[in-house]
């Protein structure tokens, strides 16, 4: 029993100990800053790989929910007032919501006819984030008040580090806890055969449902804190080539794989920075760089190095 | 009691009427085999009774209740299960985790105790994993439970899936084909666990094409032929029904098996 409870959370104590040990090897407040953004992205893609990777619905539009939590955290204080702590939950409540609304129409669909839904879905976010310019800045975008806990006015990269981290960790636990329940395994069983879901009473409409409402409130957490961080906010966040970059970093980390997720956001975060050094030819060594790495871990790093290390003891 | 019966069930694809007027009636506790030629509408049938299919035409009762136009998973809260023909096992789960997933219509979900593994979330994955342990020890799978199903053998795939669907405990089970593709030693083991489900009171409809389990162990058989009813009584009356014979030998054949009778 409590071994049991212990091997079920293990992901999250592990990430736990890396965002507590990490700190002691930054050599400058730069790393702090890369830090808190593997976090943070980390969280949106915890969130898509529960709908992508176990109910294995796709979402190519989920920068959607990014750019609703990103707002959230601009358009509440400025215009209304509101705490931006507040804004962060708030956000993530009209995602949730939207995604309710969204989901119920579109997650009928399969397969391909889901993501292109799902593509239009985020499409739509941004059109309405640069036209409204009255509310959002336009494409310009808009700088974002800080956020204040308690007096506490937060700045400085390391602030942030630690939260990022602290959220990721129970962004874990919960994504953990769900996928043993009874509702995580429905999740898995949809995802292997919808047919043989519903013919032992799952009722697969609303736990698809369920699932995009949950996921998109990850997102949405991870795009206010990712413009609170930022300090100004643009409709790019809610881009297209962002929900391609957070499908890329569910299917390189792993599909179905909770730690894969950090490893996917880690990847496609530092490997940029790093590949600066080569200036124009960045992108190409990108790209070539992905191509191998699906090549070599067809299953996504962490599912695929798990299995070899499981094939060696053996 | 009746728990299955079917008025005048219909259903066409494209003009064509897969199931023609079929009347079912099915006594609680019994083997109730349905066969047919290739395509005489067997399995459209299954998809039909389980809510997969919507009848053009006609009635469905399950237990008295009118359930025409349920969906699959209104059907299974209400006790009807059923196996596939080409399986549909959840892969990429564990043994014993896709026995537990059968368990899911008895389970209370809440998303918010699923999220913080309520300490009543702990005592049910505990209760459901006891009980989908026991419906593999049934089948003779314990010993794989924590082995990936699709890494199972064809003959123990099919046999996970019967353990799947009783342990949703139903009242009515529906098996296509389980002994499909099965050597003689598996269809013996298949036929002796139809034995004891029945033992525990569960009805099941059986669609089989070996004719020595049908025979074996079905209480009433009923034949269909291009989506109509040819025949329905015991084995022995169906065994000696000229039509069913001719269905299933052509009319050269039936002249040439009297022959041979005779």
């Amino acid at each position: 029993m409590r071994t049991l409870l212990e091997i079920r959370l293990l992901p999250a104590l592990a990430v736990a100990a890396i965002v507590i040990v990490l700190p002691y090897f930054f050599p400058s407040a730069y790393y702090f800053r890369i830090g808190a953004l593997v976090y943070i992205f980390a969280l949106a893609v915890v969130g898509l790989n529960l709908l992508m990777g176990f109910a294995g619905q796709v979402s190519l539009g989920h920068a959607g929910f990014l750019g609703i939590g990103a707002y959230s955290v601009v358009i509440g204080p400025v215009y209304f007032g509101l705490p931006s702590w507040l804004c962060v939950f708030v956000g993530a409540t009209v995602s949730g919501a939207v995604a309710f609304l969204v989901g119920r129409p579109i997650l009928r669909l399969k397969g391909h006819y889901l993501a292109v839904a799902t593509l239009g879905f985020g499409l739509l976010v941004a059109i309405v984030l640069t036209n409204e310019a009255g509310w959002t800045g336009g494409p310009d975008g808009m700088s974002v008040p800080r956020l204040a806990l308690f007096n506490w006015q937060v700045r400085g990269s390391d602030a942030w580090y630690w939260i990022a981290g602290t959220t990721l960790v129970g962004g874990f636990v919960l994504a953990l806890n769900l996928m043993e329940s009874p509702t995580g395994r429905a999740l898995q069983a949809i995802h292997d055969s919808e047919i043989a879901a519903l013919v032992l009473g799952i009722d697969v409409a609303r736990k698809k449902l369920t699932i995009f409402v949950i996921s998109a409130m990850y997102a949405s957490v991870a795009g206010s804190y990712l413009a609170l961080f930022n300090g100004h906010v643009t409709p790019d966040v809610a881009g297209f080539l962002r929900s391609i970059e957070l499908v890329a970093m569910v299917v390189l980390g792993g599909m179905g794989s909770i730690v894969g997720s950090l490893v996917g956001a880690a990847v496609l975060v530092v490997l940029p920075q790093v590949l600066t050094i080569f200036h124009e030819y960045e992108q190409t060594l990108l790209g070539l760089i992905l191509m191998v790495f699906m090549i070599f871990l067809r299953r996504g790093i962490v599912p695929s190095l798990a299995a070899t290390f499981a094939g060696r003891r053996r | 009691m009746i728990i299955l019966q079917t008025d005048r069930l219909s259903v066409a694809f494209g003009g064509v009427r897969a199931i023609d007027g079929v009347n079912l009636a099915i006594e609680s506790g019994q083997v109730y085999s349905v066969i047919g030629p290739n395509g005489s509408g067997k399995t459209t049938l299954f998809n039909l009774v389980s809510g997969i299919y919507t009848p053009d035409d006609g009635s469905i009762r399950l237990a008295g209740e009118m359930v025409t136009g349920l969906t699959p998973d209104q059907l299974a809260r209400r006790g009807l299960s059923r196996t596939f023909q080409n399986l549909q096992i959840f892969s990429r789960m564990s043994v014993l985790e896709n026995v537990m997933v059968g368990r899911h219509r008895h389970e209370r979900t809440g998303i918010f105790a699923d999220l913080l593994h309520w300490p009543s979330v702990a005592r049910q994955n505990e209760a459901t994993s006891k009980a989908a342990l026991a419906a593999l020890a049934r089948v003779g799978l314990a010993d794989s439970a924590g082995r990936p199903a699709g890494s199972l053998a064809y003959g123990a795939l099919k046999r996970l899936e019967i353990a799947r669907a009783v342990a949703s405990d139903p009242t009515l089970l529906l098996l296509d084909e389980p002994a499909a593709g099965c050597n003689p030693v598996e269809t013996e083991e298949i036929d002796g666990l139809i034995r004891s489900i029945v033992r525990d009171g569960i009805t099941v409809v059986l669609v089989e094409h070996d004719m020595r389990l049908v025979m074996n162990i079905s209480d009433r058989v009923h034949v269909l032929a291009n989506g109509r009813t040819l025949a329905e009584g015991t084995p022995e009356q169906v065994r000696s029904d000229a039509a069913v014979v001719e269905a299933y030998l052509g009319v050269h054949g039936s002249q040439e098996a009297v022959c041979a009778f005779d």
